[in-house]
């Protein structure tokens, strides 16, 4: 039963984890092509049409890679999650559906319209069909984050005598106090990964000195828009979905901070520490006192309340993972912001170009703003444990009764074995279309 | 209400298996016929282009499944766990066959990517086939041994087969050779509807070829057809009782048959797209009369233990469905717009347009 579940788990885990690696890309992308190709109809330089046909092909890639992955996303709650469906379909069944009526037939039409009719639709259209893809991906995102919002926060059920969640009120899933900010906080993370890895494209061109007109173009609107979107995951919406978990998963807020204690006169905002399980303490903390009592409440000396607070049941298993994805996540965001900053400050002086040293940091951070966008997953997914439903169900009721661990173990390990082709797959194809460039080939 | 959901997911799988399953026949018919590299490409093509907009409709009906009957997709996905995972790594399989193959001009590169895209192909109609002959042979709800259920009474387990691979014995697995005759009745029914859809779309060298194919599938096509009913009846006694109580029921299986009479034609047909319709309605005769045979059971039970699975013992709550007709119409007529854009651009044959992205 005990591995059944952690099987279970682990392979959602997985298997979740790797399809995130594509949408947050493609939801942020499509917001630069959309923008690019709006350049181009604005100016008429063909530079812009480039660049916004050739990020759509990185979009393309990552598209097909988020479909192949996402369909067993969605199989999986049936197939191993089988008590959790049957008992919640009613309700998050909604929000799921809708992502596949709404956004999904949007995105996959008109991405092939875009991607072979720029001839047979005319400029407009074109850009048209660009924005309809960003729409879709964003309308996505929406859906899948109501959701998931909806197992943090159960909002407009009813539960039956059989143990059944019944929807009571359809508007309520999408008025819920959840799902706003952690759509926004979404939505500018996952452009954060975006304009990185376009930045990053234009340093790799710059120091190969190969298509230095685009790579100047893609460094400079990486930068800039990495800017915005760093500032703005932090604040407001990184800080107002932090003052939603005080609210609604306190258990999970303690965890999440490494705060064992509660203490008198204002909690102390941890900067280092390892969590000691046993001892209940953090060892090598360095932490600045009251700092969290004022983020959270702007007042210095609000008590927070501490592990000690809650009972050993209702607090997340895995305190130390959560706790460290936390604060990797935090401070990779704080990096992120240091280091656009100083980029802003060369591009505005016009020196950025030249930088070797700084254009290589900026082409080597690609994989963090993906770290940081995981480990916030694992922040808010170990963070709702143990419950499936924040409060009402829990995750070792919602597995499926028939299925057996031996089973569960030989899919695990199947999908890592296709996982890991399909990786390899991926980077190839990336690697081929960067290289290429976003110059038409001459024949 | 339960009723009306049905009706569109029904409505919405058969749109699946008409627009993807060419894809399917395509890619057995690129496997067995195609030789000449131009060949090949130009028909992975014709699949290549449309399939993730094709997919998405799969996509879709899962969700609305999902939502509208969650005891049934909660029943069925475990049930069937392996046969469904193992559909997934399939499906994967033939999307990293479609979309890689034309990306590297290597002679390995393609010809693995083209076999990955055939053989996953092939065995997708297969399982396709095999899933709906369980839905009608129907499973031992809530595994029920010696008069009692081990779970509860919706659950259920499937091996993938068991030692005497007969639909008649207690715990049929999933593989058993009822099942896999209505598979290779799948497998002939994609092949000849993905022939009518290279006929239709390319001006490959195999088409003359391919119109004599289609003739000698859809014979064997109606001979295995004639052979499950016979056994079908034996298995389940009542399986026709609806087309005589409501007798207009009766179109669907006339919908069938009148695409493998009209595909007997298949050499004289002069325009494309008949062929293509033809092999359409045999596709869409299929799937709505088991549907329908069953109706208003959406699983069957082997036991008397048990009730079988019906829309109404399986559906979420009244309100639930009447919230999601409202947008679920919205989206619908969406889909369909959206469809009708698409297509109107993408008409034609295919050779000449450049692909690769
Ligand atoms: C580039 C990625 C990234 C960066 C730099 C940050 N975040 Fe984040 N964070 C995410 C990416 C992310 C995410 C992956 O997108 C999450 C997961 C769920 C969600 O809605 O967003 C998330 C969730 C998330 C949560 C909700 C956890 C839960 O639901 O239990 C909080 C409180 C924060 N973040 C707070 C912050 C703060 C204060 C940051 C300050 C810099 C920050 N995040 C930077
Ligand atoms: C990229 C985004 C996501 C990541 C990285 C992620 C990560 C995880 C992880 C690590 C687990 C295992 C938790 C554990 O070990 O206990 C998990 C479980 C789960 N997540 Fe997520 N998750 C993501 C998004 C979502 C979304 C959007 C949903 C809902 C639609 C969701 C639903 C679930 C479910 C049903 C489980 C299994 C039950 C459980 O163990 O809590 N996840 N996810
Ligand atoms: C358990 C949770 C999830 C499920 C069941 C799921 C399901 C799916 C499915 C079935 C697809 C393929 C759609 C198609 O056929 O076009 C897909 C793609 C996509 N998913 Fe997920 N997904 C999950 C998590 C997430 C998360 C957390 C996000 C982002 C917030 C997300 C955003 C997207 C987007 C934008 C696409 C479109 C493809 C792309 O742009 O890469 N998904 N997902």
């Amino acid at each position: 039963m005990e591995d059944m579940l952690f099987y279970d788990r682990m392979q959602f885990a997985f298997t979740i984890t790797f399809h995130y690696i594509f949408p947050q890309l493609t939801m942020g992308l499509s917001l630069l092509i959309v923008y690019f190709k709006w350049k181009f109809l604005r100016s008429n330089i063909e530079k812009y049409n480039y660049a916004a046909k050739f990020l759509m092909k990185i979009f393309a890639v990552n598209f097909t890679m988020g479909v192949i992955t996402g369909i067993p996303m969605e199989f999986q709650f049936g197939t191993n999650w089988a008590k959790f469906s049957e008992l919640t379909g009613g309700i998050i069944g909604q929000t799921l559906a809708m992502e596949g009526l709404f956004s999904f037939f949007l995105e996959s039409s008109f991405l092939v319209l875009f991607i072979f009719g720029e001839k047979l639709l005319g400029q407009k259209l074109h850009f048209l069909a660009g924005f309809l893809v960003f729409l879709g991906s964003w309308a996505s995102g929406l859906f899948i984050i109501a959701t998931n919002a909806w197992m943090q926060h159960p909002v407009g059920y009813e539960i039956l005598d059989n143990g059944k969640f019944v929807l009571e009120n359809f508007s309520s899933l999408f008025k819920n106090p959840w799902l706003l900010p952690a759509f926004l906080h979404n939505q500018m993370a996952s452009l954060v990964t975006s304009s990185f890895v376009v930045a990053s494209i234009g340093a790799f061109y710059i120091l190969r000195n190969k298509n230095i007109e685009y790579g100047k173009l893609f460094l400079k609107t990486g930068v800039i828009f990495g800017f915005i979107a760093s500032v703005l995951v932090a604040f407001p919406t990184g800080d107002w979905n932090a003052k939603n978990v005080v609210k609604y998963q306190p258990s999970s807020f303690a965890a999440m901070e490494g705060i064992f204690h509660s203490e008198k006169g204002g909690a102390e905002i941890i900067l280092i520490g390892q969590p000691n399980m046993i001892e209940k303490k953090l060892d090598n903390k360095i932490a600045v006192p009251n700092i969290l009592s004022f983020l959270t409440y702007q007042n210095w000396n609000t008590e927070i309340a501490g592990m000690d607070q809650f009972k050993k049941e209702e607090l997340p298993n895995n305190i130390p993972m959560l706790y460290y994805s936390y604060h990797i996540m935090v401070g990779l965001g704080t990096i992120f912001i240091g280091v656009m900053t100083l980029s802003i400050f060369f591009l505005y002086r016009k020196k950025i170009y030249h930088i070797k040293s700084l254009l290589w940091f900026i082409m080597f951070l690609v994989p963090f703003p993906y770290i940081a966008n995981l480990l916030g997953w694992y922040v808010a997914e170990l963070g709702r444990q143990p419950y499936l439903v924040y409060g009402l169900l829990k995750t070792s009721e919602g597995i499926s009764p028939t299925v057996s661990s031996g089973n569960t173990l030989f899919t695990l390990l199947g999908f890592m074995g296709l996982y890991f082709l399909l990786g390899v797959l991926f980077l190839i194809l990336i690697g081929k279309t960067i290289n290429d460039g976003p110059e038409p080939k001459k024949i | 209400m339960e009723i009306y959901w049905y009706l569109i997911i029904a409505i919405i799988l058969a749109v699946f298996f008409v627009l993807d399953g060419y894809d399917f026949g395509v890619g057995i018919i690129h496997l067995f016929l195609a030789k000449k590299e131009k060949d090949k490409k130009v028909i992975s093509k014709s699949a290549g282009l449309f399939w993730d907009s094709n997919e998405v409709w799969l996509v879709a009906a899962g969700g609305m499944l999902f939502m509208a009957f969650p005891t049934f997709y909660a029943a069925v996905f475990s049930g069937f766990y392996l046969p469904l995972i193992i559909v997934l790594w399939l499906i994967i399989f033939r999307a990293i066959g479609l979309e890689f193959r034309n990306k590297f001009n290597y002679q390995m590169w393609t010809a693995i990517w083209d076999k990955a895209f055939g053989v996953s192909s092939l065995l997708l109609a297969l399982f396709f086939g095999i899933a709906l002959g369980n839905i009608v042979r129907g499973v031992n709800l809530g595994g029920v041994e010696n008069g009692l259920s081990i779970y509860e009474k919706h659950y259920f387990f499937l091996p993938l087969w068991n030692s005497s691979f007969s639909p008649l014995s207690e715990n049929p697995g999933v593989i058993d050779w009822f099942t896999i005759i209505i598979g290779l009745i799948s497998v002939i029914t994609l092949s000849i509807h993905g022939a009518a859809w290279i006929i239709l779309k390319t001006n490959s060298s195999i088409n003359h070829k391919l119109k004599s194919v289609i003739f000698k599938l859809n014979i064997i096509l109606l001979i295995l057809t004639i052979f499950s009913l016979i056994i079908w009846q034996n298995i389940n006694p009542n399986s026709f009782n609806n087309f005589i109580d409501k007798p207009y029921l009766i179109v669907f299986p006339l919908l069938y048959f009148t695409g493998i009479i009209g595909l007997f034609f298949s050499k004289k047909i002069t325009k494309d797209i008949y062929r293509f319709l033809f092999s359409t309605s045999i596709i869409l005769g299929g799937i709505t009369s088991s549907l329908a045979s069953l109706f208003p059971v959406i699983l069957p039970t082997t036991n008397n233990v048990n009730e079988s699975l019906t829309i109404y013992n399986t559906a979420a709550s009244k309100y639930g469905l009447s919230v999601a007709l409202t947008w679920g119409i919205i989206g619908i007529i969406l889909i369909i717009v959206y469809a009708i854009v698409q297509k109107r651009f993408m008409a034609g044959k295919i050779d000449g347009m450049d692909y690769g992205h």
